[in-house]
């Protein structure tokens, strides 16, 4: 291989890390046509979005609260994508583990924090890992592709969830039986204080460091990142991530090495899963401290736009997480201070386009890169 | 029991197994070239979409069938640019699709009408014979009415396009070579049939028929449009398509499959108290337990989901 060669080998390598910013730039552009054929000026809306979103404490808080659900569903669908798995069904398990989270926080309410705290996370991994054993065993045993089965199980999912929360429904408030008016939207009743994770202002206070306390961001963020930093080390540190990720680059190979795929594929699963229903510890535990459906709207489907953008990698479903979260809640902010002229769906519109560039994209480097190999 | 088994039983049986069939055939075209597609959720989210507002536009259901079907069509040549030129994830092409419609659809509606919920202000007309009253005729003259020939003219062209799928794909030169690209490409390449141009057309007749399905959704059952109505139909519709073994006939059998388990669910829902989340419910599990029931007799095509490469790299 020629000298110039490996030089122009080494950019393609660079262009290869970058693809997830070409690609966000490509979408922010196509949403700013968007923007312009709606009669706006798309710098200004950005401007507003970006500004507002970030430019202070509390834009900060609220992005990294969003944030949150997105590093966990992310890191649940990059997880199983190391075993070669589509895990679409995010949703479904978010539901599911949120829902037990709250079970056991409104039901072990005679229990210290120090217990209760561990077990309702506990809850919320178990929630999730379940539901998502189930396509995970389907598939090791029978060999249904797991797309469909965890869409299905999504819709199952979303239907159990709500009759369980019709069950455990909140007792009408004084108020409401006043006015003679029942729940609209069925919402289980509060967890136990002590079953609730401290919010950031809370914790900052201690440090004299100045944060709104209407803030929703809580202790939840820290064990996103912690979550973030184990799969790391369970992907690139453990014989079971080894073996996950042998079975995700080539299952007929790892068979022969007497790695088992049914095994691995079961496994990564249900730590996906897990992972999924730690969404509860964020909203249920950090934030409305009751299971309501409406909450985890779509955090199982952006979690797979996170992953793809972070390639797959913990700290880029970190950093894209953040990304999501600064768009979702400046799209939200434009949306209310342009007084709904921009609907905050525009996000979920340039989130789609920048899955599409960013898959495109790595398919080019991918090819440009093959070609200079084989020179 | 005879009142839960009876023609109008049958009858919505058949409406409810329309969109999936549509749908599912869309898939056969699709994978039987060798293209996963995924995104017909989402492609049916965008025709229902469409359909209505083409339709409040104009007036003319017609039109929203017609706007609806070229949305689908748009929508499967980005797939096919996506998986088959750029030959990225299929996947990962879909949930994009999917994801673009869920958003695309609630942006226009707010933009267009400013609410989330839109009726369609047009319907299709009945087409056949008038069910005569009681007396009138004997029952069974009234039965085979209600379940044959008294319908929207989807119906109707929703089993005429069922018919010509199969002779499409099983009678015909386009046929051979549409199934010839998904299940050995280079064998069809080397005998001079473009590989890249089959896999756009089929992954386009796939949006159109994703788009028919949505537009039946939305103007035919629903009369009106509303966020996220597909309903995961577009999966179930894939799950038709697998137990159905890649055939039209086939997709349309476990279509009817799933019509009566869900028209089944919906009135017993009326003799025992079971709670409608339950009912909800019984599309999802059929789907799951259908798949599962198909293994081992499902033999996708060879090629089903591989990008085609013309050297290999």
């Amino acid at each position: 291989m020629s000298k110039i060669n490996q030089k122009s080998h080494f950019y393609l390598v660079i262009l290869e890390k970058i693809t997830p910013f070409i690609a966000i730039l490509g979408a922010l552009f196509i949403g700013s046509l968007v923007i312009l054929l709606m009669g706006e000026n798309p710098i200004q809306v950005y401007k507003m979005m970006f500004g507002l979103a970030i430019g202070n404490r509390d834009g900060w808080g609220n992005v990294l609260f969003r944030a949150t659900p997105l590093i966990f569903t992310g890191l649940a669908v990059a997880f199983a994508f190391r075993c070669g798995l589509f895990n679409i069904g995010g949703e479904g398990q978010v539901y599911v583990g949120a829902f037990l989270a709250a079970y056991v926080g409104f039901t072990f309410t005679g229990l210290s924090a120090v217990l209760l705290i561990p077990l309702t996370i506990f809850a919320a991994a178990l929630g999730g890992a379940f539901w998502a054993s189930i396509p995970g065993i389907l598939k090791a045993k029978t060999g249904v592709h797991e797309v469909i089965v965890t869409i299905m199980m999504n819709w199952i999912a979303a239907s159990l969830t709500f009759y369980l929360a019709l069950l455990y429904k909140a007792p009408a408030t004084e108020s409401m039986k006043a006015a003679g008016v029942q729940q609209m939207i069925p919402h289980t009743s509060e967890i136990a204080e002590a079953a609730r994770l401290p919010r950031m202002a809370t914790i900052l206070s201690y440090f004299n460091i100045q944060f709104p306390s209407h803030n929703p961001l809580n202790v939840s963020f820290f064990i996103a990142i912690i979550a973030a930093v184990v799969i790391y080390y369970i992907l690139w540190k453990t014989n079971l991530g080894y073996e996950i990720r042998a079975v995700g680059h080539n299952p007929m190979a790892s068979e022969y090495a007497g790695i088992s795929i049914a095994k691995n594929i079961i496994l990564a699963m249900v730590i996906s899963g897990a992972l999924a229903g730690l969404v509860g510890t964020n909203e249920v535990m950090g934030y409305k401290f009751r299971w309501r459906q409406e909450l985890f709207l779509n955090l199982g489907f952006n979690g797979i736009a996170v992953a793809l953008l972070g390639k797959n990698h913990p700290l880029g479903v970190v950093l894209a997480a953040i990304l999501f979260g600064i768009l979702s809640y400046g799209g939200a902010l434009v949306n209310i201070f342009t007084g709904g002229k921009i609907p905050r769906e525009l996000i979920i519109v340039i989130q789609a386009v920048i899955v599409i560039l960013v898959v495109v994209a790595d398919e080019i480097v991918k090819r440009l890169i093959i070609r200079r190999k084989l020179v | 029991m005879e009142n839960i088994l009876n023609a109008d039983f049958l009858a919505s049986m058949i409406r409810i197994a329309i969109p999936l069939t549509l749908a599912g055939l869309g898939g056969v075209f699709s994978e039987k070239s060798g293209v996963i597609n995924i995104g017909l959720e989402g492609m049916m989210l965008t025709g229902a979409f469409v359909a209505v507002a083409a339709t409040n536009f104009s007036h003319n259901p017609w039109i929203g069938i017609l706007f609806a079907i070229i949305v689908g069509i748009f929508l499967g040549l980005i797939h096919a640019i996506v998986t088959v030129s750029f030959k990225a994830n299929q996947i990962v092409s879909g949930v994009a699709i999917n994801l673009f419609a869920s958003g695309i659809t609630v942006f226009l509606s707010w933009l267009w009408f400013n609410e989330t919920q839109i009726m369609a202000l047009e319907r299709l007309p009945i087409w056949g014979f008038g069910i005569p009253s009681a007396g009138e005729s004997s029952s069974l003259i009234r039965s085979l009415i209600v379940i044959f020939a008294h319908h929207s003219p989807m119906v109707y062209i929703a089993f005429i396009i069922v018919l010509l799928s199969h002779i499409i794909i099983f009678k015909t030169p386009f046929g051979l070579r549409l199934r010839s690209v998904g299940e050995y490409p280079h064998a069809a390449d080397t005998l001079g049939i473009n590989v890249i141009n089959m896999r756009y057309i089929a992954v386009m007749i796939s949006g159109a028929m994703a788009g028919l399905a949505g537009s039946f959704l939305s103007i035919e059952q629903a009369h009106f449009f509303v966020k996220e109505m597909s309903g995961g139909r577009g999966f179930i519709a894939l799950a038709a398509m697998i137990f159905g073994k890649w055939t039209p006939f086939g997709t349309l059998g476990a279509a009817l499959l799933f019509g009566v388990g869900e028209a089944l669910a919906i009135r017993l829902q009326g003799v025992f108290a079971i709670p409608v989340q339950f009912i909800n419910m019984v599309p999802y599990l059929l789907a799951i337990f259908v798949l599962v029931g198909a293994i081992g007799r499902a033999s996708a095509p060879a090629a089903d989901g591989i990008p085609y490469e013309k050297e290999i790299l």
